[in-house]
């Protein structure tokens, strides 16, 4: 997501580790043997956790070394360099030049979940089945372990994600005479027309480019934009009957100037949710502490909710953001990539520090548990007990999305097609259709099998 | 460069020597002396310059799939690049860019090397060096402030424009961002080349005033008669830099996109289209062919603004 939060989004981790090169036989994912035949006993474990051992990661999280030198204290063996290499698209351009020039990739990175099928297509990442990833796979929040499994293979551990929800201004929704967040889409329209009528506010602001945030209401509203089979078939239906519905709910509340479409995580957006020209935000789990960072004056007349629903009674989310961490197929030390990715994310204590104090929010449901991090009371939310919310709505996100093994393409075509009629106040259903055009066309030049 | 020129140039005989004569040991020493002193230059040239064009040279010529890897595709990028509305747009826009910023540029750039030149402006190393001063600020940076100078909500233009009842100018919209985008060249490049004409004008030799004076010509007369046609192979040098730097935007463009993505498209300009396409769609091959053809069309547009100013001068030291 190329304007995503910097700060915010987040990282993940996997680890994956050796060689999966095996797989190139034509049964495709899920034979069996390869997780039971390769599977690393103990002793392999402890030879290679002892034996001296130097990796890289490459991670655009900030002070992740903290958790990193808890893997170290753990096995005094191991040495490992932490490396940012710039975050999101630079990130992973650096990652692809690497394995393109067969040297110089690390041995474990982050990678968004939404980038992970296009590591797979290339046969860049561990399946980390023989280094006992399956294990941990209930210790995880269930469509967050899909993101990092969409098939039999693992190829991540979950970092962090991003269940939405909706932040508002109190202050300004009780101006206009609603003293409860609104619970169906419906609602909000019409609370959208009353915040603008009696404060002059947008109730939010739509990304005009966010693809992200777009696909996050999508996902809420069940539609499933991609699919891909792993090997060389991939579904691309983005402007379905239920994608348009989601589309012309937009159309509609953009067009009566009730939402405005400000390009977002820049400046001008910064001090339109500073100084209450947005009375809301439509964001994910990260979105409540990056919040805190950027309108850091409005403290304590902030509130947080789910997002509206489309039925009334129904408790449905999307995602939007979050990553995990991968351990790539050149590594050397599959085995100790695997454990830092596994360790990273998964040991009690790292796993509780990277959510108290990067403020990933969590896929780990001892985490998402631990009455330490759920209990929080957020002054800039008034007391409110953000933490716990969004680890419920974590629980309501539906379990089957999928990505497209070329997702910077996806994002960018978003940008021409979709990006440009918001910005322009048209017609979304129609951009649905040249998105559309452009994904089926790119996928057939690329050599895909287009469902 | 032939060998007579490389004794001038390393040897600093001072004279040219005319045609081929036999090596004495002094000479073979100067030669050798010659071509160590030319050899960093070419190592550069030929491990940056040379080897990385013949690669993409070569890499233009396949295509790559992400499913199926990769073929020998012969001129098939070429031939898709030259039928794509979205290339052919992009060098359109940079034309139009060309043809209005340039001048505007250069024209500012000759004003001021003129007035400073004349002497009579006062404070004029002040002057000079305040013109100069945004050309000293990175393109990164001088592209992030005007963004920031264009905000439509806080921006301090808007603002008071907003003020005085202007309502709120759209720097920011499809049809004005290049407008936009030519005033942050405008603005970085002038005092670059103010300099080189300056430059050019303080080596003119002084008794052309004095005699043009006694002939009774004004300060007018003897900037455009006298001044700007000495200047002439300094001037046609920020043309053909100017050409170059146009046809390559791409700061400007890839850091505007993130505020304003929807009037960027990512075929906005030539070099921007070229590296969205091999690191956004991963289509190294088809970028390789676009930078080709990139680097052919600038190497037309000099030529022809080269040969252009070159018959000028021709016909008119005829007439003379």
């Amino acid at each position: 997501m190329r304007n995503a939060p910097r700060a915010a989004l987040a990282f993940g981790a996997i680890a994956i580790t050796s060689a999966l090169a095996l797989s190139g036989c034509a049964g495709g994912g899920g034979d069996e043997d390869t997780s039971t035949g390769d599977d690393t006993t103990q002793d392999q474990f402890d030879e290679a956790m002892s034996t001296p051992t130097d990796l890289t990661f490459w991670t655009w999280v900030p002070d992740i070394e903290n958790e990193v030198a808890l893997f170290e204290a753990a096995y005094p063996a191991m040495n490992v360099t932490v490396e940012n290499v710039g975050q999101g698209l630079e990130h992973y351009q650096k990652l692809r030049s690497a394995l393109e020039a067969g040297q110089g990739a690390p041995d474990v990175a982050q990678i968004e979940y939404q980038y992970i099928p296009s590591f797979v297509l290339t046969q860049s990442l561990l399946d980390l089945r023989p280094y006992g990833a399956e294990d941990i796979a209930d210790d995880f929040v269930g469509w967050a372990w899909n993101q990092v499994s969409p098939g039999d293979e693992v190829w991540a551990i979950p970092q962090d994600v991003g269940p939405m929800g909706n932040l508002y201004r109190e202050d300004i929704l009780a101006e206009a005479g609603i003293d409860e967040a609104p619970a169906t889409w419906d609602d909000y329209a019409a609370a959208a027309k009353a915040v603008k009528d009696e404060t002059g506010a947008y109730i939010s602001n739509l990304g005009a480019t966010q693809a992200g945030q777009m696909i996050g209401f999508m996902w809420q509203a069940g539609v499933k934009p991609f699919s891909y089979d792993g090997e060389e078939t991939v579904g691309i239906s983005v402007n379905s009957a239920e994608a348009k519905e989601v589309a012309s709910y937009w159309t509609d509340l953009i067009q009566q100037d009730l939402i405005s479409v400000d390009v977002d995580f820049n400046d001008q957006w910064y001090q339109g949710l500073a100084n209450g020209k947005y009375a809301g935000w439509l964001t994910a789990a990260w979105g409540p502490i990056f919040l805190q960072g950027t309108a850091a004056d409005t403290s304590g007349l902030w509130r947080a909710a789910p997002l509206p629903q489309w039925s009334a009674g129904e408790s449905v989310s999307g995602n939007w953001g979050g990553s995990s961490d991968a351990v790539l197929a050149t590594t050397e030390n599959p085995i100790a990539a695997a454990e830092l990715a596994r360790f990273i994310n998964h040991d009690e204590e790292s796993a509780f520090k990277l959510a108290t104090e990067q403020f990933l929010f969590p896929p780990q449901l001892s985490v998402l548990e631990d009455p330490a991090f759920a209990d929080q009371e957020l002054e800039f939310y008034g007391g409110q007990q953000v933490n716990e919310l969004f680890a419920e709505i974590s629980e309501t996100v539906d379990t089957d999305f999928e990505w497209l093994p070329f997702m910077e393409f996806v994002y960018s075509s978003y940008e021409e097609t979709l990006g440009a009629v918001i910005a322009d106040k048209g017609d979304i259903s129609v951009a649905l259709d040249s998105w559309q055009d452009q994904l089926v066309s790119y996928a057939e030049s690329q050599g895909f099998t287009v469902q | 460069m032939t060998h007579t020129e490389a004794i001038t140039t390393a040897g600093g005989t001072g004279r040219s020597v005319r045609h081929k004569q036999r090596l004495t040991p002094v000479k073979k020493k100067q030669y050798l002396a010659a071509y160590l002193f030319i050899l960093p230059f070419f190592v550069v040239f030929i491990t940056m310059l040379v080897i990385p064009l013949v690669y993409s040279g070569y890499l233009s010529l396949f295509q790559s799939k992400l499913i199926g890897g990769e073929v020998f595709a012969g001129f098939d990028n070429y031939v898709r690049a030259l039928t794509d509305s979205a290339f052919l747009a992009s060098i359109g826009r940079m034309a139009l860019f060309f043809v209005v910023q340039v001048p505007i540029m250069l024209g500012l750039a000759l004003a001021f090397a003129l007035a400073l030149d004349s002497g009579r402006a006062r404070w004029s190393k002040g002057a000079r060096l305040f013109i100069f001063m945004p050309y000293a600020v990175p393109a990164v940076v001088a592209t992030l402030m005007w963004g920031y100078l264009y905000g439509p909500d806080f921006g301090p233009i808007a603002q008071m424009a907003r003020a005085v009842g202007f309502g709120t100018p759209e720097f920011l919209s499809p049809e004005n961002i290049l407008g936009s985008m030519m005033n942050i060249v405008t603005w970085e490049f002038v005092g670059y080349n103010m300099i080189i004409m300056y430059a050019a004008l303080r080596s003119i030799p002084s008794e052309l005033y004095e005699a043009a004076e006694i002939d009774g010509a004004g300060q007018f007369r003897i900037a455009w008669n006298i001044k700007i046609p000495a200047i002439r192979p300094a001037i046609m040098l920020t043309v053909i830099f100017s050409v170059i730097g146009t046809f390559q935007l791409f700061n400007e463009p890839s850091l505007l996109n993130a505020i304003a993505p929807a009037a960027i498209t990512n075929s906005f300009t030539p070099n921007y289209y070229a590296y969205n396409l091999a690191f956004i769609n991963q289509e190294l091959n088809y970028a390789a062919a676009i930078a080709f053809i990139l680097g052919l069309v600038i190497a037309i547009v000099s030529y022809i603004v080269q040969l252009g100013s070159q018959r000028r001068e021709r016909r008119e030291r005829s007439a003379a």
